[in-house]
């Protein structure tokens, strides 16, 4: 009873959050630095945030052992309504948003549908889905890009939230970061104190402090380079909520372990009392949904909706969550992890365009670091 | 020389430090059935896994002596081509290609240069069908239109094709039913009467005492003793005391202490048809009650419809046109869907525990919650995980599951484990009605016990438990009264004094006449 009471931190866990930083760190030698500049901070965000929201929805259809490859075709599409709603018609913001939403509810409903209630292969379903959202993307725009959009819009893809300056150092991003590491100081401590009310094993304090120590140094790494050019770009709070809730409903909510047990053993899940037809229908209209998320955010972004907009975006989403971990047979994956393995394609991305690598390097490179990050993975798993 | 085709010597055979094989010797004799036995990780695959290459030759220690020389096997190619046919538990058939083609599949009969003679292809198929009894089957049939049992002669015949001496059969009738395997047994004396060497590996040790002429028992990676027939006692009492190292004076826990009470499971005119053939009625007016405490088995061959029944029940699982009541608690319940079957406190143990029980990626914790996770283990939709923790450690301590921690993933664990894995998850949902199908199925003696002292715990607890096994010797050893199902209809009732093997044929004899 008593001789497992204290555990060392398993470090695996931590694998791939620190193949980020070393992978920021080598960019930052190579480019002597111009990727930690605040501004690159900022664009690293801004640049990243819609592959963040898809890369979360994605997790959700790769934990059932599939992919949505519809997803940056209904991207454009929920961007073309924002386009010809608020251009053409003259919407109102909420309204073309509120249009865009359900635009993306219902394309994700339409794939769910079949993919549920018919048993089509998700892979046949989404590889329609792809070429009807592109097609109908075009012919709603009439292949002309619609812009620009009012300002107003623009703030939710290229705005800040409100600033204090004091000299050029905004305090409100400080004022967060305090408020962050006193939050994981407490997270951490209330997870201690219900370890020791259960009696389950507790990890070694000093490890602890280390592995809160590196993260809140992190985070005011972070922040006072955001406090030293614009302060909280709004894209950073609406990622932010939907990473925290997406992370809360597959960790901590009945539905959340439904996913997993169905990507597991869907046999076994269905014998369980899980009802397999539920789980993929709204997992795909989840997707969806955030799609048209994204989709607003990337017209805000580029204050336009055009044609071409989320071309490939479902690759850079399906390669971050095998980057973070997932398993391609399903039931494996995090959220985190999906989060981690995007900003480590982002910042691959970003790191290249500063050293001056091409287009077409850049497609080269990231190809082979997602192929080498899935076969380590795979292959250590092997060896156990 | 010597009349041993096969001598193992002195075979050790390491993992990571740890010695699956210490030691092991094995002779065979030519033109014997040799069977080995032990409890599951006792090293019988290993050992056999080492005579067929799998494992290469220098990775183990100790010498093969096969035909009289040292066997130096590299690969499974180098045995096959010395004659040494393996067919593991799992058939290695290819589905959707014909009976001829999976005859000689990775042994392709040619004409030019990688090019198939079919002619010759299906005569030959024809050939090796008639040595293992299968003369009328159709060669040009995909292989997944013919039953499991005759798959499985086709693996031998497979085997024939590459002019086997020495045939090993790992559980060649774990999947077969009474009149399957023992026309597998028969195949294997005809076999033998051809001159072909036979080692067997079986948990079912009324066949290796019929068909064996040798015993060798292996236990903890080491050689117990080898039993001759004729010479030794060939009891089954006789082998598992060798396999487990004492007199298993009672394979079956005793119930004591047990109140019977209130009838509180009743199904009444149930009627099922095929999920795929609307015509075909699988379930004919079935009536079974069981009262609280009272262990009811299905007894019947494979294919009578048992588990039809009980998926059937467990909401409509199986099946459609369902038709006829069940009572839970003298109420009657519509269990239109599993969710509402679990809501009213049924539970059922699926046969199948990898391919319907559990998610193996998974660790132990989150099997064992996964059903009861919605009604016990959340508020709101939301989990309580620390409850999850200590349930999960409760549990394992009280079903005693071996394993490190309850974060341990189910698929490392042994069959039995993963059988008590199963039965957790389910008596954590707490009914009061559970069903177990097969309960037992491909797991060791010390497993098995241990699995009927938690049905007579469950029993104790007040639980009605029905179990459905193809084993009727624990079908008669575990149950207070019995159903004999037959053509997926009641042959029969049986109560404790009246159960014996010969009855339960009989019933399903009389029936067949009947129906005739």
């Amino acid at each position: 009873m008593e001789n497992k009471k204290v555990v060392n931190i398993d470090m695996k866990q931590y694998g791939m959050v620190l193949a980020l930083i070393a992978v920021y760190v080598i960019f930052a030698i190579m480019t002597g630095g111009k990727n930690l500049s605040p501004a690159n901070i900022n664009n690293l965000i801004m640049q990243n945030g819609y592959i963040v929201i898809l890369a979360v929805g994605m997790l959700l259809c790769v934990l059932t052992g599939n992919v949505d490859l519809g997803v940056g075709s209904i991207v454009a599409t929920c961007g073309a309504v924002i386009g010809i709603g608020m251009v053409d018609y003259g919407w109102n913001m909420w309204i073309a948003i509120i249009a865009a939403l359900i635009v993306g509810l219902l394309c994700g409903m339409f794939a769910g549908f079949f993919i549920s209630k018919l048993g089509i292969p998700p892979f046949i379903v989404t590889l329609a889905t792809m070429l009807m959202g592109r097609g109908l993307t075009y012919v709603l725009l009439q292949a002309q890009t619609k812009g620009p959009l009012p300002a107003d819009f623009v703030y939710i893809g290229a705005g800040f939230l409100p600033t204090i300056k004091v000299g050029s150092i905004d305090l409100v991003c400080l004022i967060v970061a305090a408020v962050i590491s006193v939050l994981i100081v407490m997270a951490e401590l209330k997870s201690i104190a219900t370890k020791k009310k259960y009696g389950f094993a507790t990890n070694p304090t000093w490890q602890l402090m280390v592995k809160d120590g590196i993260i809140i140094a992190i985070v005011w790494f972070f922040f006072y380079k955001l406090a030293c050019y614009s302060g909280i770009p709004f894209v950073l709070v609406l990622m932010a909520l939907l990473v925290g809730l997406y992370h809360f409903i597959t960790t901590k909510t009945v539905a959340g372990r439904q996913i997993y047990a169905l990507g597991g053993n869907a046999k076994a899940a269905k014998l369980s009392g899980i009802n397999t037809e539920k789980v993929f229908f709204w997992v795909y209209t989840n997707m969806g949904l955030l799609c048209a998320v994204a989709g607003i955010v990337l017209s805000a972004r580029n204050a336009s909706s055009t044609p071409k907009a989320g071309d490939q975006f479902e690759m850079d989403a399906i390669a971050s969550c095998y980057i973070g971990g997932a398993a391609t047979s399903g039931g494996i994956g995090t959220i985190i992890g999906a989060v981690v393995g995007a900003f480590i394609m982002g910042i691959l991305n970003n790191g290249m365009s500063l050293y001056g690598f091409s287009t077409d390097l850049q497609k080269i490179v990231k190809g082979a670091v997602l192929l080498g990050a899935v076969t380590i993975d795979l292959v250590s798993k092997r060896k156990k | 020389m010597s009349d041993y085709i096969l001598e193992m010597n002195h075979i050790t055979k390491e993992f990571s430090g740890v010695k699956a094989l210490d030691d092991v010797n094995l002779k065979v004799k030519k033109g014997e059935v040799h069977a080995l036995c032990g409890e599951n990780g006792a090293g019988k695959s290993t050992l056999m896994n080492v005579l067929s290459g799998v494992y290469p030759y220098g990775t183990y220690s100790g010498d093969i002596v096969y035909k009289g020389e040292v066997g130096k096997f590299h690969k499974i190619k180098d045995s096959e081509a010395k004659g040494i046919v393996i067919i593991h538990q799992e058939l290695a058939l290819s589905p959707y290609m014909s009976v001829a083609e999976n005859v000689f599949l990775g042994n392709e009969q040619c004409s030019g240069k990688g090019v198939i003679d079919w002619t010759k292809t299906r005569a030959k198929a024809t050939e090796m069908l008639a040595k293992v009894g299968l003369e009328d089957e159709d060669v040009n049939v995909p292989v997944n239109s013919l039953g499991v049992g005759k798959q499985q002669l086709i693996e031998i015949a497979k085997a024939m094709a590459k002019d086997v001496e020495l045939l090993i059969l790992d559980e060649p009738t774990a999947a077969l039913n009474d009149e399957e395997s023992a026309k597998l047994l028969e195949i294997m004396l005809e076999l033998k009467k051809h001159g072909v060497t036979m080692i067997i590996i079986s948990h079912k040790l009324n066949e290796i005492s019929y068909v064996a002429d040798a015993i060798t028992v292996i236990r903890d990676g080491h050689t117990i003793e080898t039993l001759t027939k004729g010479v030794d006692d060939f009891s089954e009492d006789r082998i598992i005391k060798g396999m487990v190292g004492r007199e298993m004076t009672n394979r079956y826990p005793v119930r004591e202490g047990v109140t019977i009470g209130d009838t509180i499971f009743e199904v009444q005119n149930w009627n099922v048809y095929h999920p795929e053939d609307p015509s075909r009625q699988v379930l004919k007016d079935v009536n079974i009650q069981v009262k609280a405490g009272e262990v009811v088995g299905l007894a019947g061959l494979m294919g009578a419809g048992r588990t039809e029944f009980a998926m059937s029940v467990f909401g409509k699982s199986y099946g459609q046109k369902i038709s006829g009541t069940v009572k839970m608690n003298g109420k009657e319940v519509d269990l239109k869907d599993v969710r509402t079957a679990i809501d009213n406190k049924l539970a059922y143990v699926s046969e199948d525990r990898k391919g319907n029980g559990l998610v193996l990626i998974d660790d132990i914790k989150r099997n064992m919650t996964m059903a009861a996770l919605r009604n016990f283990f959340s508020k709101n939709g939301v989990v309580d995980s620390n409850e999850e923790i200590v349930k999960a450690e409760e549990y394992k301590k009280l079903i005693n599951v071996k394993a490190n921690s309850i974060d341990q993933a189910v698929g490392s664990l042994s069959g039995g484990n993963q059988q008590k894995v199963v039965l957790a998850k389910w008596m954590l949902t707490q009914p009061d009605v559970l069903i177990l199908d097969e309960p037992t199925r491909g797991i060791d003696v010390g497993a098995k016990y241990e699995i009927y002292c938690v049905i007579n715990d469950l029993a104790k607890a007040g639980k009605a438990v029905i179990i459905i096994s193809s084993e009727m010797p624990e079908i008669i050893g575990t149950c207070d009264r019995l159903y004999v199902i037959n053509e997926g209809h009641i042959a029969g009732e049986l109560a404790k004094e009246e159960m014996t093997q010969e009855k339960i044929m009989g019933c399903i004899m009389a029936d067949n006449r009947k129906g005739a």
